[in-house]
Order: structure tokens, then C-alpha cells, then sequence
């Protein structure tokens, strides 16, 4: 975290660009931007303004974002909600199609739908998302008109916030006007950020169930005359379960990144188009703060999937 | 030679052959990794020889003749065969132009992250201790972020160009290329020939480079050929992030974000480019993917 923290720091802050040019403009007069570089602390030596950040970092402040003057933290937390609503339906979609192509091709090896869907798989390994979310958008909302092209809710719809994410909390309210609408809204930016782990996820399953599958206990399920879906779901899944979490877990780094691209192209108000925006405008200090955050999180996304090993196996411990 | 093979069956004469020989001979018979090879020739190809084929200038501009659909369309024309953009630019001719960016963008940015990534991966491996412990943790911290977003951070910064995302893209995929060096020069260095090298009075130079790093070939070329299809799909993206090449610069990335005005009235600006991508990115996957069951079967997923 530290080096995380070191990195992201140091990067910023030793290419050229005066962030107090950049706010005041380039005709600002010099009294003005010694002023500005003061209350910025731009003024004081690199190790000086890394401790100040360090320091601020461990009270959990990361400053406020040069366009807006918000607080960093606060603005995050605004947009955070849109980008885990949006992930947590992309990781489900990945898992439960990515992981039902999986063990269906493994269990018909060669068959038309294991060829069908290895070759969609390998596709969407590598699937420009961009512009998938684009075509989806063509054929979607302008030719079929069935979708919403971008946004998280229609402007007609209120909804209380509570969660702020929307379809749990049109749930709570028993709003299902918002439900749907919001539904409708989150379906195609989903689809589109899950496809490149839904296709690894597909792969992975296939060639982990194989593997099991040939193992001499399956055997011996089968031949006490266990029904096949017993057999593949109570004793090879299980068994096989280990890689695919693994490579589940791996998934969030892509899902992030991803999050990136999808929320530019969907107006998805999210973590991933504030960020972007903070590029744009060269707002140092937003992109500093959500830069550390998404990679504290990805850390500590890789930590609990170490410790979930532990649930599935009994044989790792922590 | 030939007296030999004359006089030995198919099974001996594969025996006989060098393993650079077998494993083209294992490439070969594996279809994926041939239909991959097929992709990145036609790329590489149109790369090349580009200008020569494309039928009109890529920045030629002619309102006349904007937005044309496909020729298979009522109103398309056989001249410009995948249809124009907004600018009245001929859509294959630009397509074929940007092969040439996207190769050189997967040259450039692979030999940046396979420089350094086998130097720091060959050093950590081969003095262990401290400046393994050093080196490594770095490349963890640039693990720790996704790459597409580590990649917009740095080009922020340098500054939105092709050669700015090219290099961002070379230094995070860095330690994909320091992680497999390390592990696989660990595992030579304590083999005898390394050994017998070093006691002939070999320096750590020789004895990595000349020594232990052409027998950790295999898998840096998997990582090589799989590096180029992440850096064309990365650069195409930071391209249409607007971080990229800039218009009016026939890159894939950067025609997409163009066409995404128009998806409301002219389909074909937003999908030939997207196709395009695709193909190229599936086509160096499927080749990586062959080229690692061929050369090192024990990597096989």
C-alpha cells in the first residue's frame, strides 16, 4: 500500500504542469498563483507535500478535487455506488453464464455447443468492449428501441436515495416503476463490462471441470449409479470450484478497468467516468484520490479472495 | 541428409529434427494457432504494404461523397467499398492505414515492456536476495492497478499522443515479461550447465544472457505474441478515450470515437473499425494460444 501510495504520488507530481496555472488560467497574474500554490502547499519540497498526503491519507482525507472543491472523498463517494451496482450485475452475469457455458461444454466435450461456445469465448477474450457497448447501443435503443441508451434512470422517475444503489433501493421502497426502469437501464452497460471475464470464466470452468472429470472418484460416482447431474454438480464442480474462484477474483482488475470504458460510453455516472473527467480537466488532485482508491480496493479484493480459498478448501489454511 | 531421410519412417524422421523444427511442425498441426497465424499475416501484410492497396488517401476529404453506406447498400458506390465518414473519408482505406499504426504500436510498446521486463526480470532472478525482494515488490505496486487505468494515468500526464500511450502501454505490461524471466531463470540457474558456464569463468553478463536466457525462450515468445494483442486492444482504447493518436490519424481507436456521433445514422463508421479490432486482437490471441501448446506443452490450460 505504501508503494501503491509512493507510486501514484511521485507520478503525478514529477510531470511537468503547474496545477495552479492550469486552475487560474494562463493569463493569471504571478501574485495570484504564488497565493494559490501556498493554499495548495505546491510551494513546499516533494518529500514535504508526500508526508502532508501521507498524513491526510491516514485520517482518510485525500483533499478536495481542484475543479469542483469537493472533498475527494465525498465526491467518490457519490459516484462509487453507480460503479459497484454496476460491477456487482457484471461479475453475476459473468459468473453464472460464463460458468453454465463452462460446464456444459465440459460435460458434452466436442459437441456443436462446446465447439459454439469456445469459439464465442475466444471472441470475447478479445472483444474491443468499447465498441461492442456501441453496436449493443445501434441494434439495442436506436433499432429496436427495447433499451435506454445511457444513464442509470429516466428522468421521469424519482427515487429516494437510500443505498444509492438503485435497484436495491427501489426494492426497499417497493418501487417497481424505478425497478424496472432502472433495470432497463443497467442491462447493457452489464453485458457489455462482462464479457471479456464472462468469456475467461467460460474457458476456465471448461478446462477445470475436464480435468476433474477424468478423476478416478467420478468414476466411482458413476459407477454406483449416481444421475450424471449429480455426479457433475455435487462432485466435480465442487472440486473444479478452486481455479474458477481464483480467476473470478482476478476478474475485478478487468472489471475496473473496464468500468473505465463502459461508463464513458453509457453516460454511466460511476467511479470510472468521474475519474476520467478529473483527467480531462488534469485535476491532480481528484486523480490522485481515485487512483489510490481503486487500487486499494483491487488489493483488498485480492485479499478476500484468498480467504475465501480457505471456505471452499478446508485443505488451505490462512 | 536426404540419404537419412530416404531411409527412416515419419515417426523417426520427426526424432531427427531440431526443436525449433518440431515445434513449427506441433504449430502446424494445430488449427487455432493456424487460423491466428493466417489473421496476423493478412495485418502485417496490410501494414506493410498498405498505401499500396488502399484505394484512396486516408485524410482524403470530399463532402461530396460523406457518409456513404457499404456498397452493398441501395445508395452505396463501388469506390469506396466500405462506405465514408462524416468527412467524406474512405472507410477501408483509412482501415488498412490504421494496420500500420496498430503494428507499430504492438512493436513499440512489446519492445519496451520485453526490454525491460527481462533485464529486471533476469537480475531479480539471477541475484536473488535484496535486489530481488526490491525489484519485485515494484512490480508488484504497477500489478496492483488495472492496467487500462494505470495507462490513462501516465498518458494524463505526458500527455494525450500515440507515442505517449505507446510508451504507457510498454511500461505496464512490464512486469507480465519481469515475472516469467524471474521464474524461469530461477529455475536454470541451478541447473549443471549454468554450473559448468561459471566455472569456465563465464561473467553474470554471458552467463544470463548467452547462457541461461535462450533456454527461457518459450514462454516470453507466448507472452510476446499475447503482449501484442493486449497493446493493439489498449491502444485502440486509450485512442478512443481521446489519450490516443488524435484525429485525424487513421487509428482504429480513434475512428470508433469519431463514429460515436453518428451511430444514430451511419452504423458501418462505428462497426468496420470495431470488426477490425477485433480480428486483429483474436488473431495474435489465437496465434499465442497455439504457439504455447506448441512450444511448451507444459503450460497448456
Amino acid at each position: 500500500m505504501l508503494g501503491i501510495s509512493v507510486l501514484v504520488f511521485f507520478m503525478i507530481h514529477l510531470v511537468p504542469g503547474d496545477p495552479a496555472e492550469m486552475m487560474l488560467g494562463e493569463r493569471a497574474n504571478e501574485k495570484a498563483l504564488t497565493e494559490l500554490r501556498q493554499q495548495l502547499g505546491l510551494d513546499k519540497p516533494l518529500y514535504v507535500q508526500y508526508g502532508l498526503f501521507m498524513s491526510r491519507l491516514a485520517q482518510g482525507d485525500l483533499g478536495r478535487a481542484l475543479r469542483t472543491n469537493e472533498k475527494i472523498t465525498t465526491e467518490i463517494a457519490t459516484h462509487f455506488p453507480a460503479t459497484l451496482e454496476l460491477a456487482l450485475v457484471a461479475i453475476v452475469f459473468a459468473v453464472t453464464l460464463g460458468m453454465l457455458a463452462g460446464i456444459v461444454s465440459a460435460t458434452r466435450q466436442y459437441s456443436l455447443f462446446d465447439y459454439g461456445s469456445m469459439v464465442l469465448s475466444l471472441i470475447g477474450v478479445s472483444m474491443p468492449i468499447f465498441w461492442l457497448g456501441l453496436v449493443l447501443m445501434i441494434i439495442f435503443s436506436v433499432n429496436l428501441g427495447w433499451l435506454p441508451l445511457s444513464g442509470r434512470l429516466s428522468y421521469d422517475i424519482t427515487l429516494e436515495p437510500v443505498t444509492n444503489l438503485y435497484l436495491i433501493d427501489s426494492i426497499i421502497q417497493g418501487n417497481w416503476a424505478a425497478f424496472k426502469d432502472a433495470l432497463h437501464h443497467i442491462i447493457m452497460p452489464a453485458f457489455t463490462l462482462s464479457t471479456i471475464p464472462m468469456a475467461i470464466i467460460a474457458r476456465m470452468t471448461r478446462s477445470s471441470m475436464l480435468e476433474v472429470l477424468r478423476q478416478d472418484y467420478i468414476r466411482t460416482a458413476k459407477a454406483k449409479g449416481l444421475s450424471p447431474r449429480a455426479v457433475h454438480y455435487k462432485h466435480a464442480l465442487r472440486n473444479a470450484l478452486i481455479p474458477i474462484v481464483t480467476i473470478i477474483g482476478l476478474q475485478f482488475s478487468i472489471l475496473l478497468g473496464g468500468a473505465i470504458l463502459t461508463e464513458t460510453i453509457f453516460a454511466w455516472p460511476g467511479i470510472g467516468s468521474w475519474l476520467l473527467n478529473a483527467v480531462y480537466a488534469r485535476d491532480f488532485n481528484a486523480v490522485q484520490g481515485g487512483t489510490m482508491l481503486i487500487a486499494t480496493l483491487f488489493v483488498l479484493i485480492n485479499v478476500l479472495v484468498d480467504l475465501l480459498y480457505a471456505v471452499i478448501n478446508p485443505r488451505i489454511k490462512v | 541428409m536426404s540419404q537419412v531421410l530416404t531411409g527412416t519412417t515419419a515417426a523417426q524422421e520427426e526424432k531427427s529434427h531440431t526443436p525449433l523444427v518440431e515445434a513449427m511442425l506441433r504449430l502446424h498441426k494445430n488449427r487455432t494457432a493456424m487460423a491466428g497465424l493466417v489473421i496476423v499475416g493478412i495485418f502485417v501484410f496490410l501494414a506493410l504494404f498498405g498505401p499500396l492497396i488502399a484505394p484512396h488517401d486516408p485524410l482524403e476529404q470530399s463532402l461530396y461523397n460523406k457518409l456513404k453506406p457499404p456498397v452493398w447498400d441501395a445508395r452505396g458506390s463501388m469506390s469506396f467499398f466500405l462506405g465514408t465518414d462524416d468527412f467524406g473519408r474512405d472507410l477501408l482505406s483509412r482501415l488498412i492505414h490504421g494496420a500500420r499504426i496498430s503494428m507499430l504500436v504492438g512493436v513499440v510498446s512489446v519492445s519496451i515492456s520485453l526490454f525491460f521486463g527481462t533485464i529486471a526480470g533476469a537480475v531479480a532472478g539471477f541475484y536473488r536476495g535484496w535486489v530481488d525482494v526490491i525489484i519485485m515488490r515494484v512490480m508488484d505496486i504497477l500489478l496492483a492497478f488495472p492496467s487500462i487505468l494505470l495507462a490513462i494515468v501516465i498518458v494524463a500526464f505526458l500527455g494525450p499522443s500515440l507515442e505517449n500511450a505507446m510508451i504507457a502501454i510498454g511500461i505496464v505490461s512490464i512486469p507480465r515479461y519481469a515475472r516469467i524471466v524471474r521464474g524461469s531463470v530461477l529455475e536454470e540457474y541451478s541447473k549443471d550447465y549454468v554450473q559448468a558456464a561459471r566455472a569456465l569463468g563465464a561473467s553474470d553478463f554471458r552467463l544470463i544472457f548467452q547462457h541461461i536466457l535462450p533456454n527461457c525462450l518459450a514462454p516470453l515468445i507466448v507472452q510476446t505474441t499475447l503482449g501484442f494483442a493486449s497493446a493493439i486492444l489498449e491502444a485502440a482504447a486509450l485512442s478512443f478515450l481521446g489519450l490516443g493518436a488524435q484525429p485525424p490519424t487513421p487509428e482504429w481507436g480513434a475512428m470508433l470515437a469519431g463514429g460515436r456521433a453518428l451511430i444514430l445514422r451511419a452504423w458501418w463508421v462505428v462497426t468496420f473499425p470495431g470488426i477490425t479490432i477485433l480480428l486483429a486482437v483474436l488473431g495474435f490471441n489465437l496465434l499465442g494460444d497455439g504457439l504455447r501448446d506448441a512450444l511448451d506443452p507444459r503450460l497448456r490450460d
